[in-house]
């Protein structure tokens, strides 16, 4: 849980910048999860911790998406936790195969779970509980390969379920459409394990597309799904989940997921592709001013505006 | 009107014939690829009310294009509702509320056991595949799973390497289970239902295929059903809505 920012409590609240919240807060050795189910993906903030050579990290995300492909090929990490591998829609992370399939150029640890078991470990870590219970697994070889989902019989005599350990990461790193300075959050559109991520995590890194005043917070609370309570640093980082969707924001660039195919099938135009991208750039602010203007009028969906709520006021008098 | 064979794919009739399945369903889990274009195929023809699940969560989609994933944001705008994941996994799926779902499969056995984790050991993978995703606890709990996959020798195996999604086991598939388990696969060259004992058979095989072609891409003895019938082909209203709506790319349908 949280105890405020890194420069927390000053005028700016806990807003800071990508690289110090990265460096401030990711260590070696670490238990990091960047979710965003296919969307909210906060590649920004994978880049930063590719640049800044962070070390044995094990790695969890329900989809480890083209992201861990490139922190896994980049070495930052040695273990990752996970249910579902794949380059949605277009295919397989070749740079995790080859370290999962060869050993190339190094192995890679495994622990994986089904989705429901993913969630289900996350809302453990938040919920303080010592597992989660589920109707999963039966007769699966899953927890032959996996001795952390063990079966159960419920206690109230009504057959058998499977359990799964909470799972409560040094590090949550979230992207959000919206927050303000102390770290609560608007999110809409697919939620993913964002809430259940953050809550769960003893450190939490938000990162938004807009950095806004308490007051817009305020007016719609139904919307914040993450308190600033949980939150040790802001990053005001537009366009962060490029080339992931953020609703409302920015469509996926899929030619990019397209492309990441060919990429990383190859070692050597991975290893070109990371230097040109990331290591190359100093920040996301070079890296948005290398890819151009051009892609975001193809990458902008049109407006579809929610009809306002009346949350009335209920003044004294 | 019906196109002959050299008119429409392989997957084109594939699709059109899973979408045909959902006839008087209600709720269907969906995943990315054939099964969406199927499901909203069956919402333009056979069953308009189908409400659509998806795993990201969202009860009661409207795609607008063809999702590029299955967390891509038009599946959210103009829903009934978005929910968490545990909520989707929880309150729909686990509780029962879900009629119908679509698996996918690098490989399935004659009981209905599904592997997609891994081509070899699990340790010493040949092919390592994505894994489950929500298709594990889907096979237990959905009320019925409908199978959309490729056929061949090397995915209808007499023993799966690994099984991701338990299927009939045999026909022992436990009471204390809410869902039914596999209850349709649609492949290129059929489709195949289940015994009371568990075990696959033909159903219906599309225009074209022979039984012997059958039988080259069955790692096991298929059964073949007592009054065995051919699938209808595609019809031109079911061509036109694949080709010119939900798939113009042909990414999935060609």
């Amino acid at each position: 849980m949280s105890h405020g920012g890194p420069d927390g409590g000053q005028e700016g609240g806990k807003v800071t910048s990508m690289h110090d919240a990265v460096a401030g807060l990711v260590g070696d050795g670490d238990t990091v999860a960047i979710e965003g189910f296919t969307h909210l993906i906060c590649f920004a903030a994978g880049h930063e911790i590719i640049r800044q050579g962070k070390r044995d990290l094990t790695l969890c995300r329900m989809t480890p998406d083209v992201i861990y492909d490139q922190m896994i090929a980049a070495g930052v990490a040695s273990k990752l936790v996970f249910s579902w591998l794949g380059n949605p829609g277009v295919g397989s992370l070749h740079a995790i195969r080859r370290r999962v399939e060869r050993s190339d150029p190094a192995p890679l640890e495994l622990e994986e779970y089904s989705h429901f078991g993913m969630v289900s470990r996350y809302t453990a870590g938040a919920s303080g509980l010592p597992f989660m219970p589920l109707r999963s697994y039966h007769s699966s070889d899953l927890p032959k390969v996996n001795p952390r989902i063990v079966e159960l019989e419920s206690p109230y005599g009504d057959g058998v379920v499977y359990a799964v350990p909470p799972l409560n990461p040094d590090v949550s790193i979230v992207h959000v459409q919206r927050a303000d300075k102390d770290g609560n959050c608007h999110v809409w559109g697919f939620l993913g394990c964002q809430k259940e991520a953050a809550f769960a995590a003893r450190k939490v890194i938000v990162v938004c597309e807009e950095l806004v005043d308490g007051r817009v917070i305020r007016s719609d609370p139904n919307r914040t799904v993450i308190p600033g309570l949980v939150v040790d640093a802001v990053v005001a980082e537009p366009r962060a989940c490029h080339p992931s969707f953020a609703q409302g924001y920015y469509d996926r660039d899929n030619r990019f997921y397209v492309a990441w195919d060919s990429i990383s099938r190859d070692p050597a135009k991975l290893e070109a592709w990371l230097e040109e991208w990331v290591y190359a750039l100093g920040s996301h602010k070079d890296y948005l001013a290398k890819m151009g203007a051009e892609a975001w009028a193809r990458l902008t969906p049109d407006r579809c505006l929610s009809e306002p709520v009346d949350y009335g006021a209920y003044s004294p008098g | 009107m019906s196109a002959s064979p050299a008119e429409y794919s392989v997957n084109e009739m594939m699709i059109a014939a899973s979408a045909r399945q959902l006839e008087g369903e209600k709720v269907c889990f969906v995943g990315i690829g054939p099964p969406n274009i199927a499901c909203n195929l069956a919402r333009r023809t056979v069953t308009p009310d189908l409400e659509l699940v998806y795993e990201a969560g969202v009860y009661g989609a409207d795609p607008q294009r063809l999702p590029l994933s299955i967390g891509d944001p038009t599946l959210v705008t103009g829903a009934v509702s978005v929910t968490s994941m545990f909520e989707i996994f929880s309150f729909y799926l686990q509780r029962g509320l879900i009629d119908v779902a679509f698996l996918g499969a690098s490989q399935i056995d004659r009981f209905g056991n599904i592997n997609t984790t891994v081509i070899g050991g699990y340790d010493e993978p040949k092919v390592r595949l994505p894994g489950s995703g929500g298709a594990c606890e889907i096979s237990i709990n959905a009320n019925r799973v409908f199978v959309i996959m490729p056929q061949s020798r090397r995915s209808f195996v007499e023993e799966v390497d690994f099984v991701t999604s338990p299927g009939h086991l045999a026909g022992r598939r436990p009471a204390e289970w809410l869902g039914g388990g596999p209850y349709v696969v649609v492949t290129g060259l059929g489709i195949y239902r289940f015994g009371d004992d568990g075990v696959m058979y033909l159903s219906r095989m599309h225009p074209g295929v022979t039984v012997e072609q059958v039988q080259a891409n069955t790692g096991w003895d298929i059964r073949l059903s007592r009054d065995l019938v051919l699938t209808d082909p595609p019809s031109e209203l079911e061509l036109n809505l694949m080709r010119n709506e939900l798939d113009p790319e042909g990414i999935y349908t060609r």
